[in-house]
């Protein structure tokens, strides 16, 4: 850079820039990590558009079947579900896709719903599930590990326990074992009730599966902070269990949770896909992107657009927020480290 | 180093004692759920729930059923399905072991053989072209389903280009290795390749990390000084100090994978494994498949954990003082 030295004399003017500053800094020269960051942007953004194309532009509902429809593409009259004309002639095979932004410009599944429509509203529901999931983990992960490593005690040998108990089980058996009974009933806890067929359901059960995942390198973080000598000098001075906990430990993992956030969001996009996909996940009428996967299987050899379509947009989505969490890691907290992941 | 060894087996069993616990209550306690609805079908009178309720043994104490069930599952072993009556669930184990296991076997060498070069070829080309195209390669990999993949495969395979580039591509299933090891092969090609994409790819990743920060040390640095080429520095040096981190994350992957962790591959190609297996049962909610199948993966899970644990510890005497 040419301007250097004027910059850095503004710095020693203004004193040194704090952490934040020049990790974000850092963040925004790494130009993988900007595009990765803006790419999931754009496709959030596409997606929460999905009730504005389905009724202004493909004029369709895509959660109500449209076995008997019909549509006009360049002058002709085309049927959403067509006769088979090859084999024994029987059965209805949906129209492919039409290339034509406004009619079923990625064909329709077998109940003629339009499958470009679903996939944005699919979207919604996956990025949902994922975001909100990692958020709720990072959030119960971080009180449960810093709890856990700054008591230290029964407390952290109680925790530490079920993390192990968690950590050993086969995660996908888990999540799996979990939503066929949940699915079913609803969670009940204390208060609380959830519905069956709620978004919550699966919501909840990524969330908590995943949680030693993130708590268990936070707690190691946590332990090794309070040896450190600003934590010791506050403990020294009198300062209270809480402010030492907000003040001086919360700042020092933060970092690491933002690490962790774009990852987990794509982890748990990544696991929300597969347990929709074996149909355990989202519940029909809602759709997501496992689900539509699901709907294209039967239509694999026919229709293969319905089940590959969803999956590239995971591909995307999964593919710019791990490049944006490398890029956060290099700029934050270089050690930062999840299991399962690099 | 003895008393580590014990206390590590020690705290496997406790940990698969508190997994079956888990299963157990997951399944039978949760608040709204009937395995004797479930059993006796939709229709029936209390009556009959009754009395599949006592003919099951529904109707005893938690800790009693739980009893009974492992007491079934390991000492007996005749533990049988609810749905299919009659099937006993160890030996369906048994009979679906060998599938998953031929699939994790030669997905785990084609992972490792292309995750290791990956790693090395990254690292060693760092700065070149090659080095971000790998590394992207290797986000891919991490990023796309691989029950998706899967099916996109599948496509390919057996439809798209069936009739030109992969008319030799044989139909989906399972031949056992005893019976024709060739075919054996050929039906398990496809499945090894898409399971062992998602691993060469964290495994490139991993290594390619290690071996930079390897690349940084104090040792690497005395090598270069006594002339030592690069690229034995590499493969000599670094390289062996990496691939502790690799051996230690393949155990845990195959621990994992064995455990369940390959059941949507399985699925996706139908291949009747132990994933497979427990699939179908979750499907009918056949809770002593379940029981039994889950139980097999947490077996697998924390033997993978506890062996390399004492790994560690035999490599790193600094361990074994935690």
């Amino acid at each position: 850079m040419t301007d250097s030295s004027v910059t850095s004399t503004a710095k020693s003017a203004r004193g040194p820039e704090s952490p934040w500053r020049s990790s974000l800094r850092q963040l925004w020269r790494n130009r993988p990590a900007i595009i990765g960051f803006f790419v999931f942007l754009v496709v959030v953004a596409v997606c929460l558009c999905a009730p504005l194309y389905a009724h202004y532009v493909a004029h369709e509902n895509p959660f109500t079947s449209n076995i008997q429809g019909t549509f006009r593409l360049h002058g002709r009259t085309i049927h959403v579900l067509q006769q088979n004309t090859q084999g024994t002639g029987l059965g209805v095979t949906p129209i492919g896709p039409t290339w034509d932004f406004s009619h079923y410009f990625l064909g329709a599944d077998n109940q003629g719903r339009d499958v470009f429509a679903r996939l944005l509203y699919g979207g919604r529901t996956s990025l949902l599930i994922g975001t909100s999931s990692a958020l709720i983990c990072c959030a119960v992960a971080a009180v449960l590990g810093v709890v856990a490593g700054y008591f230290g005690g029964p407390i952290d040998w109680v925790l530490s326990r079920i993390f192990d108990i968690i950590w050993a089980f086969p995660i996908y058996l888990l999540a799996i074992s979990l939503s066929v009974v949940l699915l079913t009933t609803g969670i009940q806890f204390g208060p609380i009730h959830v519905g069956a067929g709620s978004l919550l359901v699966p919501i909840l059960i990524i969330a908590s599966i995943y949680v030693p995942y993130v708590a268990r390198p936070l707690r190691g973080i946590v332990i090794s902070l309070r040896e450190r000598e600003f934590i010791q000098s506050a403990i020294g001075s009198g300062a209270s269990d809480t402010r030492i906990l907000l003040k001086e430990i919360l700042p020092n993992v933060a970092p690491s949770i933002i690490v962790f956030l774009p990852l987990m969001v794509a982890f748990n996009l990544l696991t929300e896909s597969a347990l929709s996909f074996l149909s355990i996940g989202v519940q029909p009428p809602a759709a997501s992107w496992g689900t539509i996967i699901n709907d294209g299987l039967g239509l694999l050899y026919t229709r293969p657009a319905v089940a590959i379509a969803p999956g590239i947009m995971i591909a995307i989505t999964a593919i710019s927020l791990n490049i944006l969490g490398d890029g956060a890691r290099d700029a934050f907290d270089p050690k930062a480290k999840l299991r399962g992941s690099v | 180093m003895g008393l580590f060894i014990v206390r590590r087996f020690v705290a496997a069993v406790l940990v698969m004692f508190a997994i079956s616990v888990l299963v157990f209550l997951i399944f039978f306690a949760t608040p709204g759920v009937d395995p004797a609805a479930r059993i006796a079908g939709r229709s029936a009178t209390p009556q009959i729930l009754a009395q599949v309720r006592h003919a099951f043994g529904l109707d005893r104490p938690l800790p009693i059923r739980y009893l009974l069930m492992m007491d079934h599952l390991f000492i007996k072993q005749d533990l049988s399905s609810y749905v299919n009556i009659g099937d006993r669930v160890v030996p369906q184990i048994l009979n679906a072991a060998p599938v998953t296991l031929s699939l994790i076997f030669g997905a785990a060498v084609i992972w490792l053989l292309v995750g290791i070069a990956g790693g090395v070829v990254a690292a060693a080309n760092r700065g070149k072209i090659i080095d971000p195209i790998i590394t992207f390669l290797g986000i891919g990999a991490i990023s796309v389903p691989a029950y998706w993949l899967g099916e996109v495969v599948l496509y390919f395979t057996q439809s798209k280009l069936h009739s030109s580039v992969f008319s030799w591509a044989p139909g989906s299933g399972y031949v056992p290795l005893t019976q024709n090891p060739g075919e054996w092969a050929l039906h398990l090609l496809f499945p090894w390749l898409t399971l062992a994409s998602l691993y060469a790819g964290i495994y490139a990743r991993v290594l390619r990390a290690e071996l930079v920060n390897a690349l940084n040390e104090d040792y690497v640095r005395t090598a270069r000084a006594k002339g030592l080429s690069e690229r034995r520095i590499l493969m000599r040096h670094a390289l062996r100090c990496s691939l502790i981190t690799v051996v230690t994350l393949f155990g845990l992957d195959v621990g994992a994978l064995v455990g369940g962790a390959a059941l949507l591959t399985e699925v996706v190609f139908g291949l009747p494994g132990v994933g497979l297996l427990t699939f179908n049962a979750l499907e009918n909610l056949d809770l002593p498949v379940i029981m039994g199948a889950v139980l097999y993966g947490a077996f697998f899970v924390v033997l993978a954990n506890a062996v390399v644990d004492i790994a560690y510890a035999f490599l790193d005497p600094r361990v074994r003082l935690v």
